[in-house]
């Protein structure tokens, strides 16, 4: 009487052909190491190269000067500068070549010291203000640097909290987290879905007696499985290589994670569901995708900075909640209790995302 | 018969992938407007020693010349003499029949006159109407088989290999199909086809059978009965392909 | 010329046919420079300071409420400093103020007491300016209320943006970014999506040679692009009134070469890729690497050392530098000529390596 259940209920030989499926889906990635490789390595190099690399700290700020007299009083300036690290003294300079200095990017700053400087101690700053930041951080540094007299001990002392260096790796790691592990689940999933459609060995595995549900989980196992490997390469790199001090809880930090790559695996399936070529699909997942990441998220740029507007659309982008999240746990050392709006919007987006894609999934087939 | 009238003569061709050798010293020659079957199980080596004498893979040893030039030296001198339709469908089917058409004669350097009397002159011999300003995509299976080997032959070209043409198509269509064959060869392209369907083996002119790199059987379809004492090319082929140590 | 010009047809036909290729590359590049600049900046505009008040005297208050009166911060006074530290955790402050309680006591003596400033720096750069921006303005409300000029010694200006708008620096970026995704990611994709089909080999058995069918998917490319640099640099004018300061000519000589570097890569990436995925995890990897580590985003000079090493080796890099000085700058190309020559061997060399690694035959 047992065949009476009805379909949906998983026959007996159901969970054994599932375990075929997830075998045949790892052999596929197994026979393929190039890809294979490509997808664990790329991660990691990027991780180092970004972690490293991607850095707001001024520091080398390139001047040049400008002296009408080159007195006793501007050559101690000058030597006090050109000791001081975060500076490099380019040379003197005519007056009438500051724009030519500044705009073939020869000094990024010119000091114009005063006619009467040894009296007066006047200086005027000429920056290259094209990067704004790096243009006021580099004035604020020369103004200290040759404004020592002004401040009579009123100036107040800094404190740096969380990341006493101005590390900006502390800053970017857990976007770069954020970017690799949707951009590189969403690519996997969407490709290898799709090019088992353009090759018609869809249709083979769809007449089979699993169902079709069962095939798209089984596509993600795998996937899962190599992001798994990516995340605890990225965290040692993190905490041995740029010294995050992943402060917070490393249990937090896992289910964050699992939930994410969950989530990036379902947008994969998604896409795979919309187009019918892999080339859209790669475009889609690994070209469209990258702006809203990278822009939208904060792994860059601050989200209260921008427009009501865009600080809605960026709710929408999965990678925000997880960089914030991320950002609280590894480097303010939160625990779980400050990242649970986080984790629950994550999780909403990912059950919407696999119910959505699932159905349409099924949809195709009838 | 001169060497002039040898289109395709192969000497000792030798391919080898690593330690693994594909085509194995195999010789033969094929004369001018001669239809010469090239048969072999899958993995054979068929594809291989076709792929050479196309200029499309390098000969690891022995020589080869097509059309009067030598395979490995001259491959694009070989080119410019051959046609070449492939098993796997290859003519652009975003475009319309016209447009690969004028592609592919335009690519042989054939002028917009000659172009445009080409297309008028297929489109009557295999009868496409309409059918010319439609996407080739969407043109059925057989269709398609003749327009490709059409643009193949459209330069005139000595010889035209044909990698499992007829591939996944119905007896009637494939009949068809060897109609065509028949034509080119009447006016004078040898016709140089790689198959596995042994009732075509049959319309060739002579056939080798290649069984694990080697050629084991040269001759006419009815020569090759006679040596093997069978009613058919297919107990020819069964009887060779017995002894094969590779398969697929 | 004739062949190249039959097989460029065929790419146009091809291009012109596809449901998705014309979108993407005419549209996704519209939608980027209209939304994007929107979200990328790091400008620090608005300091949220927590204010931590011991001193019960008058000038603190005063002090508290000249920032307050600015534009730049939002001030909320709170009674202790775990307090002051909860908001920060709570991401509802970036800067702590905090006034000692001899303060205005202090000042008399001669040996004053001065106030404190703590700040997030979990986002270095905004901790950084949000200090200073403190800093700066308690100095200057100190000063004014003890009655000493405000005025330093030194002054400061900023040429070429002198509103200091990030929106200015992030545009040309944008468009570059633009650039290396299009024409990087789609002759790629063409490349290797002939070889998946098949049409390809169709291709190598007639006597087409190896440049002109290299060619033939470098122009197509070429022409997009430039196309769509140009309708970005439209509505560039047209939506942020930003105009390249430098010679028009100019940036479309170091567009056109710049292209032919990415197109030059992507098919070096086709070329020693056999399937789609191959080909776009390399591209993927190219262009992400371009794209942060070349100073679009944040400055090599901020990049450590070997970093700085790595970038000469970006072509995007001069591109860059070239297409910033000439929108905000104004430089003229023989001040960029080094820029311009770099990328000039770039374009030259990546295109004989992708022409000899086209292989017609194995």
């Amino acid at each position: 009487m047992k065949y009476s259940v009805p379909w949906p209920e998983m026959p007996p030989e159901m969970n054994k052909s599932f375990i075929a499926f997830v075998k045949k889906e790892v052999l596929h990635i197994l026979r393929d190491p190039r890809t294979m490789i490509v997808a664990l390595l790329v991660p990691v190099v990027q991780m180092i190269l970004f972690g490293f690399a991607i850095s707001t700290e001024v520091n080398d700020v390139e001047v040049a000067v400008v002296a009408p007299h080159i007195t006793p009083a501007v050559e101690a300036k000058i030597d006090q500068l050109s000791h001081n690290p975060y500076f490099t003294f380019k040379g003197y300079i005519d007056g009438r070549d500051i724009d030519r200095t500044l705009a073939s990017n020869e000094a990024l700053a010119v000091i114009v010291f005063d006619r009467d400087y040894t009296i007066n101690g006047k200086t005027q700053l000429v920056m290259d203000g094209s990067n704004p930041n790096t243009a006021q951080t580099a004035a604020g540094y020369l103004t200290q640097v040759l404004d020592d007299t002004s401040s009579s001990g009123l100036a107040p002392g800094v404190t740096i909290l969380y990341n006493p260096q101005l590390k900006s790796a502390y800053n970017f790691v857990p976007g770069i987290m954020g970017l690799i592990f949707i951009l590189i689940c969403a690519m996997l999933t969407s490709v290898s879905i799709v090019r088992e459609k353009e090759t018609g060995t869809m249709e083979v595995l769809l007449v089979s007696p699993i169902r079709p549900v069962m095939i798209v989980v089984a596509k993600m196992v795998p996937y899962f499985i190599l992001a798994c490997i990516d995340l605890a390469v990225i965290l040692l790199i993190a905490r041995f290589a740029l010294d995050v001090p992943l402060s917070g809880s490393l249990a937090a930090i896992f289910i964050l994670s699992f939930i994410y790559i969950v989530l990036s695996l379902a947008l994969g399936l998604l896409i795979s569901t919309l187009v019918d070529s892999q080339m859209v699909a790669l475009l889609m997942a690994g070209m469209v995708l990258i702006m809203p990441v990278m822009m939208l998220s904060g792994m860059l740029y601050p989200i209260e900075n921008m427009p009501a507007i865009l600080r809605g659309v960026s709710c929408i982008v999965p990678a925000r909640w997880y960089i914030e999240a991320t950002r609280k746990i590894m480097v303010e050392g939160l625990g779980f209790g400050y990242i649970f709006m986080e984790l629950a919007i994550l999780t909403g987006m990912t059950l919407f995302l696999i119910i959505v894609s699932v159905k349409r999934f099924k949809k195709r087939l009838e | 018969m001169d060497n002039n009238d040898k289109v395709i003569q192969v000497t000792n061709l030798t391919k080898r992938f690593g330690d693994f050798t594909a085509v194995d010293s195999i010789s033969f020659e094929v004369g001018r407007g001669e239809i010469f079957g090239f048969l072999g199980a899958n993995g054979a080596g068929k594809t291989t020693a076709m792929r050479m004498l196309c200029g499309l893979s390098i000969p690891t040893a022995g020589t080869a010349s097509v059309a009067g030039y030598d395979v490995g030296r001259q491959a694009e001198l070989v080119k410019r003499h051959i046609g070449y339709m492939s098993q796997k469908f290859s003519l652009y089917s975003e475009l319309t029949v016209k447009e690969n058409i004028a592609l592919f004669a335009g690519i042989y350097g054939l002028s917009r006159r000659e172009i445009k009397d080409r297309s008028q002159s297929l489109a009557k011999s295999l009868d496409l109407g309409e059918e010319m300003n439609m996407r080739v995509g969407i043109l059925p299976m057989g269709q398609q088989q003749k327009l490709a080997f059409s643009v193949a032959t459209i330069h005139n070209p000595e010889v035209v290999f044909l990698d499992e043409p007829t591939g996944g198509v119905d007896p009637v269509t494939r009949r068809r199909f060897w109609e065509l064959i028949y034509q080119a060869s009447a006016a004078g392209t040898t016709v140089f086809v790689t198959t596995h369907y042994m009732d075509e083996a049959e319309y060739c002119n002579r056939v080798s059978v290649m069984v694990d790199g080697q050629i084991k059987a040269l001759g006419s379809p009815a020569e090759l009965k006679q040596t093997f004492n069978a009613a058919s090319m297919d107990e020819v082929f069964r009887a060779l392909a017995r002894n094969a140590t590779r398969n697929e | 010329m004739r062949t190249l010009l039959i097989l460029l047809r065929k790419e146009f036909l091809l291009f012109s046919r596809d449901k998705f290729l014309p979108k993407i590359a005419f549209i996704f590049p519209c939608m980027v420079i209209l939304i994007v600049p929107f979200a990328t900046t790091m400008d620090v505009r608005h300091v949220a300071v927590a204010v931590v008040n011991h001193d019960p005297g008058t000038l603190s208050r005063k002090i508290m409420a000249s920032m307050d009166a600015s534009p730049y911060f939002t001030l909320t006074p709170v009674h202790s400093q775990p307090e002051a530290l909860e908001m920060v955790k709570d991401g509802k402050a970036d800067v702590i103020l905090e006034i000692p309680s001899q303060f205005e006591k202090s000042l008399a003596t001669g040996h004053p007491e001065a106030p404190h400033i703590s700040a997030n720096g979990v986002n270095g750069i905004k901790g950084m300016l949000g200090a200073q921006y403190v800093s700066t303005a308690a100095m200057q409300a100190i000063g004014s209320y003890m009655g000493m000029s405000g005025e330093g010694k030194v002054t400061v200006n900023y040429l070429y943006n002198p509103t200091l708008n990030y929106r200015d620096f992030m545009i040309p970026a944008l468009m570059i970014m633009l650039l290396i995704m299009l024409c990087g990611f789609l002759p790629a994709l063409n490349l290797v999506s002939e070889k998946e089909t098949g049409t390809i080999e169709q291709i190598n058995v007639t006597p087409v040679r190896t440049s002109v069918f290299v060619l033939s998917k470098v122009i197509p490319y070429w022409i997009i692009g430039l196309v769509v640099i140009g309708i970005a640099m439209v509505l560039a004018k047209i939506v942020y009134g930003l105009w390249p300061a430098g010679s028009l000519w100019a940036i479309f000589l170091a567009t056109a070469i710049f292209i032919l570097v990415m197109s030059g890569i992507g098919i070096l990436i086709a070329n020693m890729s056999a399937t789609m995925s191959q080909s776009m995890f390399l591209t993927f990897f190219v262009v992400l690497v371009f794209v942060l580590m070349s100073g679009l985003i944040t400055p090599v000079s901020s990049m450590p050392h070997w970093a700085q090493t790595i970038t000469c080796a970006i072509p995007p890099r001069y591109y860059i530098d070239i297409i910033r000085a000439l929108y905000l700058k104004g430089t003229s190309v023989a001040g960029l000529a080094p820029q311009y020559l770099a990328l000039t061997a770039f374009a030259i060399v990546l295109n004989v390596l992708a022409t000899l690694t086209y292989a017609k035959k194995k």
